[in-house]
């Protein structure tokens, strides 16, 4: 009995001594772990831990406004209300939305976009923009029905707004909504927390220094993305505030002279000392503000599609031959190359045949002018009435390479403008091209169409406006800008030193200039009867432009309208006052035939207007300018 | 061993009024007031828990020292009786019993609800050591084989409800017994090996796929971090980020900005970690570890082979509360649902831990028995 007892008590004794060392041996190995965890991947962990709580929220910046030379806002931030939904608070989302319908205005393809920025990755309980810009009844709506809507909320933003409207959607542009392409290539840490960017104009050219740098806030948050505290903040810098060279005024004069005659076309003025752009128009327009916060397709497309082709910007990127409006820098390159001088005239036929060659060109003038074939034509009266056989037969002995070099220096073929948005370089033709492009040697018939704006030639009405300008400053090549100032007074843009066009003859100035006066103040003048100026003296050039026999579109055109688009551009460059010239100007007119009655009047209420103020201004000091384009 | 040896020398107080381990009691008291300090934290600052945790140690407590005054006579003479009425109750579970989270354990009696599982922690043990000391040893096959059946019928019951954890602790109890009472090697390493070829079987046909996930997250939590590995992560980062020192009391982002998840019943020991750092795990260690040990001198001590089988079978259950449960929340053990003794919230069990306690106390104190 003592014997078992023993032996019992010492089978159970050594389990337990077993079972002890075991439990010992276990917890150093517990040890271990924690030790392994705590001290030799303490690091690690210790980042994973606080990337888990610390959370970086952007605060995106202020973006810079943008001002018109009299510091009218052309751009500005206005503050709107957004719906925005928590996904993690929202039960069942299809019929939210469907609540959410019979409240506010949501179209489907509001809710598609809703859906993709859904789809993206994002932090958990941070909103997703459903809908921009709620107006007033909406948000009374949306707070009426608060407590039934669960992870619906409204939040306050800045949007991009166009106080103008469709008066600068080509030049100043518009913001949009970074779409999938921008996002690949942008900087995100740029972006971080902006959802728009420029897109077109001054917005997009500029769109460095109007954006700014987001600032941030770090946060700690919680399991849930609530955000539990904000542990450090560093503030945004807001973008650069832009003042541009164009003026309401001269604008919405150029606006209104196109529109009240429902003509389609560009304006493009130029200031003649800075090369500031002081208007620059494409019409028909359309409102930049449709695509701040998403153009729907049902507005979008018809637009796309239309035959007047709105989105085009006629000024910087509508390339047209310019026609007869060349014929100022034919003529100095004729001047300069000795071919003629002031005194020499050439008789006119009507027409001019080449030497050799069986081919006539015929001059416009011989089926419209009174004293008809056989007028002895000098320089100045080809340049006011615009006579093609005198630079014809001057091109023929120039040759083209004076004339290409001319034109070259002009700015022709060339872009000269320094932050127009996406400018259309044109053409400017010689022999090596055209032997390039069409596999042809250069005829001479070429060279005598090149002297009169057409065949190869082609010109945006900026380059025309442009080159006008050059002459006005009689050589000086000003490069046309946008940009004025900045508020910071910093200038993001490298003017470059302007070259000079020298002439042996520098007279020759004065003497086209006075030339160019008669087109519409001499008697023979082609803007003569279309401009009545007596408030300041007019150097002026008229042309007119072939279009092309099927327009874009033509196709669905009835023949009325296809009949109307197939007449010929009319076109207009000018400079005023005549003796000390302040402004250039070029008009286009889409289909206008003539460039003097379908362009003159134009420029001239452009003219007006920034040489005499705007329309009110002109009646009495009583009307305050800044008031009355307010929007 | 002299028959007239003195009466062995006890503290006045022991004898005048309560027949507790002294040490042992102060040990605990040590512990329950660590594991309210941490509570406080877990729960963020919770002052509602705290108190309802320290109720529940103080009836803990009092019915350690209640169970500790029993005799060790009655309590061997009674030692099938609390097997047989949880048995009867784990039976009655699924017919009356109700759901809580999905799983069948509880049942109402007499207006109050509870887990017979729990009762069966300490039943368990009681019964085999009762069944193991009427029997010669060391343990016979036979004997053993016996033993098992009247392990494993109350335990497949837990497994079904489902309670892993709750079966794990209640078999390794039972088996405790057997293995304290002498089973030959030979025995325990055939059974090693047989265990060992029934895992393809549990895999395949007795584990749930909630479990088998949470087996495949141990090995690789990165696999469905938000998912199933989500504990394992948020919980490895918080002890690791801890490092040496801690992030200070009530200062572990983890635990307090929600990202580890229980953190104040079975995760608890995530957040002594991240906020005491390796320092607060080793003294939370070395705490458990002089409590195991005067655990095993009081088993030793224990005068009946019954109440030294018992006594040893309660401390070795009580190590698997701890090992099971900060190797699993340090991610080298599967999740199973075992509270950390004394710092994890919860009523039952630190009730049924206590009242462990109070056995091994009852079926230590005296000689009277042998």
């Amino acid at each position: 009995m003592v014997q078992s007892q023993i032996q019992e008590k010492r089978i159970v004794f050594n389990r337990l001594w077993l079972a002890f060392a075991l439990v010992v041996v276990l917890l150093v190995l517990l040890c271990y772990r924690y030790f392994h965890l705590q001290v030799v991947q303490h690091e690690g962990f210790a980042t994973k831990s606080e990337r888990n709580r610390v959370e970086l929220i952007p605060i995106p910046p202020r973006r810079g406004l943008i001002y018109d030379r009299h510091g009218r806002l052309l751009a500005e931030n206005r503050p709107s209300h957004q719906l925005v939904l928590v996904p993690e608070l929202v039960q069942d989302l299809p019929q939210l939305l469907q609540d959410l319908q019979q409240l506010i205005q949501l179209d489907d393809n509001q809710i598609q976009v809703f859906y993709q920025r859904l789809s993206r990755a994002r932090r958990p309980h941070s909103p997703v923009v459903l809908r921009d810009g709620l107006d007033d009844s909406e948000m009374a709506a949306l707070a009426l029905e608060r407590h039934n809507l669960r992870g619906v909320d409204t939040q306050a933003t800045l949007v991009r707004y166009y106080p103008y409207g469709e008066l600068f959607a080509h030049s100043v542009g518009y913001v949009g909504r970074i779409n999938e392409e921008e996002m690949r290539v942008l900087d995100r840490g740029r972006y971080a927390g902006m959802d728009v960017i420029g897109k077109v104009g001054v917005e997009r050219t500029y769109e460095d220094v109007l954006h700014g740098t987001p600032g941030f806030r770090k946060v700690e948050t919680n399991v849930h993305g609530r955000i539990i505290r904000e542990l450090e903040r560093k503030p945004p810098i807001p973008g650069q505030d832009l003042i541009l060279h164009l003026d309401v005024d001269v604008q919405r004069a150029a606006f209104d002279a196109m529109k009240t005659r429902e003509r389609r076309g560009a304006v493009v003025a130029i200031e003649v000392e800075t090369g500031g752009i002081v208007a620059m128009l494409s019409a028909p327009s359309y409102d930049p503000n449709l695509f701040v916060s998403g153009i729907p397709a049902s507005v979008f497309n018809p637009l796309r599609d239309s035959i007047d082709v709105p989105f085009l910007d006629r000024a910087a990127r509508g390339i047209y031959p310019p026609g007869s409006t060349v014929k100022p820098f034919v003529g100095l390159a004729g001047l300069e190359q000795g071919v003629v001088n002031w005194q020499t005239t050439i008789r006119d036929p009507g027409f001019y045949r080449l030497p050799n060659e069986d081919r006539v060109f015929y001059n416009w003038t011989w089926a419209t002018r009174r004293g008809g074939a056989g007028d002895r034509v000098d320089m100045v009266q080809a340049i006011a009435e615009s006579n093609n056989t005198y630079f014809w037969d001057l091109a023929y002995n120039m040759t083209l390479e004076p004339m290409h070099e001319m034109y070259d220096k002009f700015g022709f073929g060339r872009n000269l403008a320094l932050d127009v948005f996406r400018p259309a370089a044109g053409l400017n033709p010689s022999r090596q091209w055209k032997r390039q492009h069409r596999q042809l040697p250069w005829f001479a018939g070429d060279t005598l169409n090149t002297a009169v704006g057409q065949g190869f030639m082609l010109a945006t009405p900026l380059q025309i406006a442009s080159a006008t300008n050059i002459l006005a400053n009689e050589g000086v090549v000003v490069h046309p800008r946008l940009l004025k100032n900045t508020h910071s007074g910093e200038l993001p843009l490298i003017i470059p030193e302007p070259e000079v066009i020298q002439l042996s003859n520098s007279d020759d100035w004065q003497q086209m200039f006075a030339a160019m006066r008669q087109t519409v103040h001499g008697a023979r003048g082609t803007a003569r009867p279309h401009i009545q100026s007596p408030e300041y003296d007019i150097a002026a050039k008229t042309g007119t432009a072939q279009a092309v026999s099927r327009p874009d579109g033509s196709e669905r055109m009835d023949p009325k309208t296809l009949e109307e688009r197939q007449r010929s551009h009319a076109l207009f460059n000018a400079f005023a006052p005549a003796r000390d010239p302040k402004i250039s100007i070029a008009v286009v007119v889409d289909n206008g035939e003539s460039g003097g009655r379908a362009g003159g009047p134009i420029a001239k209420e452009v003219l007006d207007a920034f040489l005499l103020g705007p329309p009110e201004a002109r009646l009495g000091p009583h009307l305050n300018n800044q008031e009355r384009f307010r929007p | 061993m002299s028959l007239n040896s003195p009466a062995p020398r006890r503290h006045w107080l022991q004898r005048a009024v309560l027949a507790v381990d002294w040490p042992l009691t102060l040990l605990l008291f040590a512990l329950c007031g660590l594991g309210l300090v941490v509570l406080y934290s877990a729960s963020g600052g919770s002052t509602l828990l705290v108190e309802r945790q320290a109720i529940r140690m103080a009836i803990g407590f009092m019915a350690m020292m209640l169970i500790a005054q029993m005799s060790p006579r009655l309590l061997f003479r009674l030692a099938w009786l609390p097997y047989l009425l949880a048995f009867v109750l784990l039976l009655m579970v699924p017919f009356f019993g109700f759901e809580a989270k999905g799983a069948k354990r509880w049942i109402r009696l007499a207006g109050i609800g509870f887990q017979p599982s729990e009762i069966m922690k300490l039943a368990m043990p009681l019964l085999i050591a009762w069944y193991a000391s009427r029997k010669p040893m060391p343990l016979s096959l036979w004997h053993a084989c016996l033993a098992l059946v009247l392990i494993l019928l109350p335990t497949l019951l837990i497994l079904n409800q489902p309670d892993l954890g709750t079966s794990l602790l209640v078999i390794s109890s039972g088996l405790f017994v057997v293995f304290l009472a002498g089973i030959a090697w030979r025995w325990l390493i055939l059974a090693g090996i047989a265990g060992l070829s029934m895992a393809p079987v549990m895999w395949f046909w007795v584990m749930r796929d909630y479990q088998k996930q949470r087996v495949l997250t141990m090995f690789d939590p990165e696999t469905d971090p938000l998912g199933a590995g989500w504990n394992i992560i948020q919980s490895t980062t918080a002890i690791g980020s801890g490092g040496l020192r801690g992030k200070g009391f009530m200062e572990g982002t983890q635990s307090q900005l929600s990202f580890l998840p229980e953190s104040h019943t079975d995760f608890i020991i995530a957040v002594l970690a991240e906020e005491w750092g390796f320092v607060g795990v080793l003294v939370l260690l070395s705490l458990y570890l002089l409590i195991l040990t005067r655990c095993f001198m009081l088993s030793a001590a224990a005068e009946s082979v019954f109440g030294r089988l018992l006594a040893g079978a309660i401390t070795m259950t009580f190590f698997i509360y701890i090992f099971v449960n900060a190797g699993m929340v340090a991610g080298i053990l599967p999740v199973v649902g075992v509270p950390l003794p004394m710092l994890s919230y919860g009523g039952t069990a630190i009730v049924t831990l206590m009242a462990g306690f109070g056995l091994m106390m009852a079926v230590t104190k005296t000689r009277r028995l042998a």
